[in-house]
């Protein structure tokens, strides 16, 4: 199991990076799926195979597809690609690099000297449930008013006045 | 261990060779539905007609368009045949075969996989960088993105009814009565947004031949294409085995061993798919987005809503 | 819905229907005497050509298969020195059938003429010529037309008047 977790996490990190340095936004686009299905990966070697489904379902199954399609809709071509990689100069990288670093230091320090849960318990689908709709049926109510907000938004301005 | 190897590879293979198979069986189903024989000539009632096939789709040019973006059009036809053979990973053939029960959520693993099965068919309509591709690919977007809704909704009945994500304990819940009929709605919304997710004639219109040549596989050829073709078929199987492992007691039944009332209830849904081609017309694109959200969708919901309201009442 | 549930029935029910397959090397497909297939040349009820080398099927032929050159006996009978079809390019309409004063030219109800070659498909004369008279037994076109041929003369045709003499006033 450690194996598989260290492993979907190099698959996780690496395909994130590749997302950040392709030039072709399709191509970052299908590095950023895999990227979130190591995610999904990591989850289920942790113990929660549910929160993996769904990260499965929704983020890699249905966001990422709208994604695809948008950026599809787009038609890029070789030109938008050259363009993007006259963007990718080495003095853009300084600052997100600074901000990874701090990221990446604190993360260290925190596996160093925390106490982090890993591999512990399977969390199963009930348990989450319980959680969503008893301490945290606030949060989701918010959420599902904004939602409908959005959908309300997208119908008004998808009709055809 | 060996059995667990057994078992992986003696599925993958079953499976494989079914979805090839299927491309028989079914020209020999709608040759009867249409007073026709189907191929009938290779081998003992033209069985072997997919050994031709193989034999000439194997030797075809392997090419990729000048003008195709090359990873995304070879990485396309795979993506779908290892979605869904993924998926049927997951499904409980008997109680003693059966791959991976995925900790307990079989189901959502299922649903992820039919969900990712559609990069295929955007990513290959896009690679081809062919008009007719990426309109297939457009449609085939919207209608995953809008079937998938009713498709989990849809389960959410029996997943209520079984208590369970997992896919045994849900076979297991139908002893008594198979949910097909308390959840008859969910059925019927779950069959059709079903065959629309795998996007199954009568709702191939990624793929309508009339309108868009070929649709997303149009510039495709030889093995790649039949990886998109076999990739179908196991899609119809994979469907059909959820729709008897879900609403009709999977292995569960008197007299026979449990395999065998499997595959009747599998075949009998790959033969009903079969026949949906035959006797259907393909409906136009706004109908069938129509048909989703204002019917399938207050219909799945109102499935989901009634079933909790009985299963809290008693 | 429901007229979707009666497709789906009524077309379960083909399950059961007779096949309309004919599975062709085996058995064979009846086809009506007049059935427009193979090009034949036939022969009169004696035993000699019917073709006179009129050209008429060379002109009503659409799409230009066929190819002929007159010839002529020492008697004053015309005949094809040649007489070619290409049945690459034959679309077996049947005009040349029409068109022909003699019945010489017919279309037979045979299709079996796949070849690997296609210079296999133009025919000459010999492969058209058959031995018997088609679809029409019994006549002759010199028998009935006015022409004078050895062993027949001006108005020894059937239905044909002996020859007027215009320069006598007897009757």
């Amino acid at each position: 199991m450690t194996v598989t977790f260290y492993l979907a996490a190099v698959v996780a990190v690496a395909a994130t990076l590749q997302v950040i340095i392709s030039a072709n936004a399709v191509h970052a686009l299908l590095s950023l799926i895999v990227s979130l299905l190591a995610v999904a990966v990591v989850f289920y070697v942790l113990g929660a195979p549910f929160a993996a489904a769904l990260e499965a379902i929704v983020y890699a199954g249905a966001i990422m597809v709208l994604f695809a399609f948008v950026v599809m809709m787009l038609n890029l071509g070789a030109d938008a690609t050259r363009q993007e990689r006259g963007w990718l100069v080495p003095a853009i990288w300084v600052g997100p690099t600074v901000l990874s670093a701090v990221l990446l230091g604190e993360l260290v320090y925190l596996l160093r000297t925390g106490s982090a849960p890993a591999g512990g318990a399977v969390v199963s689908p009930e348990p989450v449930g319980a959680l969503l709709f008893g301490p945290y049926v606030l949060a989701v109510e918010l959420a599902s008013m904004l939602l409908l907000a959005g959908l309300i938004a997208a119908f008004h301005l998808g009709r055809s006045s | 261990m060996m059995a667990g190897l057994a078992n992986v590879f003696g599925i993958l293979l079953v499976l494989v060779i079914t979805a090839a198979l299927l491309t028989w069986v079914e020209r020999r189903l709608l040759g009867l539905w249409q007073d026709r024989l189907g191929p009938n000539r290779v081998g003992p009632a033209g069985l072997l007609q997919v050994v031709a096939d193989m034999i000439k789709i194997l030797f075809k040019e392997d090419w990729v368009p000048p003008f195709a973006d090359r990873i995304g059009f070879i990485l396309a036809p795979a993506i779908v045949m290892a979605a869904l053979l993924l998926g049927f990973a997951a499904i409980p053939v008997t109680p003693g075969i059966g791959v991976w029960p995925v900790d307990g959520v079989g189901l959502l693993f299922i649903l992820a996989m039919i969900s990712l099965s559609v990069y295929s068919t955007v990513l290959g309509g896009w690679a081809s960088n062919n008009k007719y591709a990426i309109l297939g690919s457009l449609r085939a977007v919207a209608q995953m993105l809008s079937y998938e809704v009713f498709l989990g909704l849809s389960l959410l009945g029996v997943v209520l009814q079984a208590r369970s994500f997992d896919l045994r304990q849900i076979v297991a819940a139908q002893a008594g009565m198979w949910f097909v009929v308390p959840q008859f709605l969910g059925f019927l919304v779950f069959m059709t947004a079903g065959i629309a997710a795998i996007h199954r004639l009568p709702f191939d219109l990624p793929e309508a031949e009339s309108e868009l040549t070929a649709g997303f596989h149009t510039e495709y050829s030889g093995m790649k294409f039949g990886i998109f073709f076999i990739g179908e078929y196991v899609g119809i199987v994979l469907v059909s085995a959820m729709l008897a492992t879900l609403f009709f007691g999977g292995w569960l039944g008197p007299v026979l061993p449990p395999l065998l009332w499997f595959l009747i209830k599998t075949g009998a849904f790959v033969a009903f798919f079969i026949l949906l081609r035959a006797a259907l017309p393909r409906p136009r694109y706004d109908q069938l987005m129509a048909f989703g959200w204002k019917l399938l969708l207050p219909l799945a919901l109102l499935n989901l809503m009634v079933t909790a309201a009985v299963l809290l009442a008693f | 819905m429901y007229s979707l549930l009666k497709t789906l029935w009524l077309i379960f029910l083909h399950l059961f229907h007779r096949r309309e397959t004919i599975e062709y090397p085996e058995r064979k497909a009846y086809l009506a005497p007049r059935w427009r297939g193979r090009i034949i040349l036939s022969r009169d009820p004696d035993g000699e050509e019917r073709c006179v080398a009129c050209y008429l099927c060379a002109v009503a032929c659409p799409v230009d298969c066929i190819a002929l050159q007159k010839g002529e006996l020492p008697g004053g009978r015309w005949y094809p020195e040649y007489f070619r079809i290409n049945f690459s390019r034959c679309i077996f309409c049947g005009y040349c059938e029409d068109a022909c004063p003699t019945y010489a030219i017919q279309l037979t109800p045979d299709f079996e003429m796949s070849e690997y070659d296609r210079r296999n498909l133009v025919y000459e004369k010999e492969d058209l010529l058959i031995s018997g008279v088609g679809k029409y037994p019994g006549y002759s076109f010199y028998r009935v037309a006015g022409l004078a041929i050895p062993g027949k003369d001006k108005g020894q045709a059937e239905n044909e008047e002996p020859p007027f003499d215009p320069k006598t006033l007897l009757p």
